[in-house]
């Protein structure tokens, strides 16, 4: 084996502990945005995107390199921005004063009409 | 590496981590996800200036962030909070699926022959991603109900997917021992799509965010694989960031459930629903059923309240009614609390989401362990729109499909106010004898318009 494949075994195996170590104290509450954010993060998959479509030249590439990193943006962008609409929405007693007058200026999630 | 852009995704690292332990926190998580998305800057950013770029290169890579970016989000802007799921679903799916292509066009440039190191990762990137991306958007079509929640079974379903499994397996070899040739891997792509489609289609609706969750794990460790193909660092310890939580979280979803993963997956959970419902079901019990004005004065003089919210609250929009009817009990002194359990709504956690938009302050939301010694303290157990969440047959009916399942014990309260538009079971399908309870009176109706009939009740006593 490589130098460089070992050191990236290094870094496999403690990223596993790490994210094991990580997420086992996150409450149940935080579950769903936790999820959303953790999905956000795979979102780098958009570095291996670039990566592959920067050198693009056949057009086999151009469209492998055009729909990867169409849709690892997708991921990266609404991982975060729907994992931020949710946690703006966690406020305590404290925020809740101020939480209210943002909603009389704008009403949070207009009330659809169910189905 | 330079040693620039090493240091630079060792920023981005320590930022995934730090963001992801302040998301353990409420006060802190909005934060975390900050932190987590500063960290995916800096990795983009430390990324382009080594990379020489083709002007197609360029081209594509500027209209691929720019759709991206539009599609992502305004897709996460307008989503409906109760949609959630299936949003992360998609997100998730197109993750995946950007891993597999980020494979294929790394092999296509190795040529028939890659080392080992190369190509093992590669097909691994292929298959796990595909099966991610499939089964993402089958379970979104599931949840957005552009098809049928109930799980789709067919006589031999796990041969036939034992055989495409085998079929994927033997074209991994393929491209492994023989020649890393595009009609292989392609055909290993095809497959590895076909396998993710059949492995969700015999799973219920009600079982979609563990699957969300183990698809999550799926693409995070496509994208550490995806990184030891590009021998990218930032990619690795991200991915498998993902792949561990994700994996940990999965556990803790079916743990909650009383199930086993293995039974989530392969059980067809849900489809036995009819037949169960045929043999549980006693006819003619008869079922105790309240008036507005009546549960108005038992909740306006109680001293503790615990509300129960389950999916049913959030279909009807209800959060903020329910809201409305705590603060209207607060003010006359009545403690209320939400008891929250683990898998109410649709993913763990979404009640909580849901009520937070509606204002609840999250002091008031309780876990299943917290609240459930102080049911039989309370004067009143609201439940709204749940239903197996508090079923006792979890805990006392063995031959019950939900039996194991951890529960609220609501049943404990002193009184029992069920809240239901109809006397139909719920997801699991099976019937509730809470509902036959001497203690609970029955509330029919759409949950929104009851709980708006329960703030005036309330007023007026």
């Amino acid at each position: 084996m490589t130098n460089e494949l070992l050191n990236e075994l290094t870094f496999f195996v403690l990223s596993i502990f790490i994210g094991i170590e990580v997420i086992s104290k996150v409450p149940t509450i935080l579950h769903t945005p936790l999820m959303s954010g953790t999905n956000a993060i795979h979102g780098i998959i958009l570095v291996g995107a670039i990566v592959i479509a920067a050198g693009a030249s056949s057009p086999v590439t151009i469209i492998l390199g055009l729909v990867a990193v169409t849709l690892a943006t997708t991921n990266v962008v609404g991982g975060f921005v729907v994992t931020d609409r949710m946690l703006e929405m966690f406020k305590g007693r404290a925020g809740r004063a101020q939480g209210a007058q943002n909603q009389s200026a704008k009403p949070a999630t207009p009330v659809a009409p169910t189905k | 590496m330079t040693t620039v852009i090493t240091l630079a995704y060792l920023v981005a690292a320590v930022c995934f981590i730090l963001g992801l332990k302040q998301l353990s926190s409420p006060k802190s998580a909005r934060n975390g996800n900050f932190t987590a998305a500063f960290g995916m800057v800096i990795a983009l950013v430390a990324t382009v200036p080594q990379l020489h770029f083709t002007t197609a290169g360029l081209i594509i890579i500027a209209i691929g962030v720019v759709i991206g970016g539009a599609v992502g989000a305004v897709g996460a802007r307008m989503v409906k909070m109760t949609a959630i799921p299936q949003m992360v679903a998609l997100f998730n799916g197109v993750g995946g699926g950007a891993a597999a292509l980020v494979a294929v066009a790394e092999l296509l440039r190795f040529g028939d022959h890659p080392p080992f190191a190369e190509a093992f990762p590669s097909v691994f990137s292929i298959v796990i991603g595909s099966i991610s991306f499939a089964g993402s958007m089958v379970a979104f079509a599931k949840l957005q109900e552009l098809m049928t929640g109930t799980p789709i079974t067919y006589p031999g379903q796990q041969i036939v997917n034992g055989i495409i499994a085998a079929a994927i397996l033997g074209f991994v070899i393929a491209v492994l021992a023989v020649a890393s040739i595009p009609v292989s891997f392609i055909s290993l792509m095809v497959l590895a799509l076909v396998l993710g489609v059949a492995f969700v289609l015999p799973i219920g609706g009600a079982d979609m965010p563990v699957v969300i969750s183990l698809l999550n794990a799926f693409t995070g460790l496509a994208v550490a694989a995806s990184g030891f193909l590009l021998n990218n660092f930032a990619l690795i310890v991200a991915g498998t960031l993902v792949g561990a939580s994700g994996s940990l979280l999965t556990k803790m979803m079916s743990d909650a459930m009383g199930r086993s993963l293995a039974n989530v997956l392969f059980g067809a959970f849900g489809k036995t629903r009819a037949g169960a419902v045929a043999a549980t079901g006693k006819e003619g019990r008869s079922v105790r059923s309240g008036s507005a004005e009546d549960l108005g004065t038992l909740l306006a003089y109680s001293q503790r309240v615990i509300i129960v919210p389950g999916y049913g609250l959030a279909v009807a929009q209800a959060q903020h009614a329910a809201r409305e009817l705590a603060e209207v009990l607060e003010k006359r002194g009545v403690e209320v609390t939400y008891a929250i359990h683990p898998v109410a709504g649709r993913m763990p956690g979404h009640m909580n989401v849901l009520l937070a938009e509606a204002n609840v302050p999250y002091e008031q939301l309780k876990e299943m362990d917290e609240v459930n010694d102080e049911f039989k303290n309370a004067d009143v157990a609201l439940i709204v729109g749940a239903n197996d969440v508090v079923n006792p047959s979890a805990r006392n009916a063995p031959g019950s499909p939900i039996y194991g399942m951890p529960i609220l014990n609501a049943d404990q309260a002193k009184n029992i106010v069920f809240m239901k538009r109809s006397m139909r079971p719920g997801f699991a399908g099976i019937d509730n004898d809470l509902m036959y309870d001497p203690k609970t009176i029955m509330f029919f109706g759409d949950a929104k318009d009851s709980l708006t009939k329960l703030v005036s009740a309330v007023k007026a006593a």
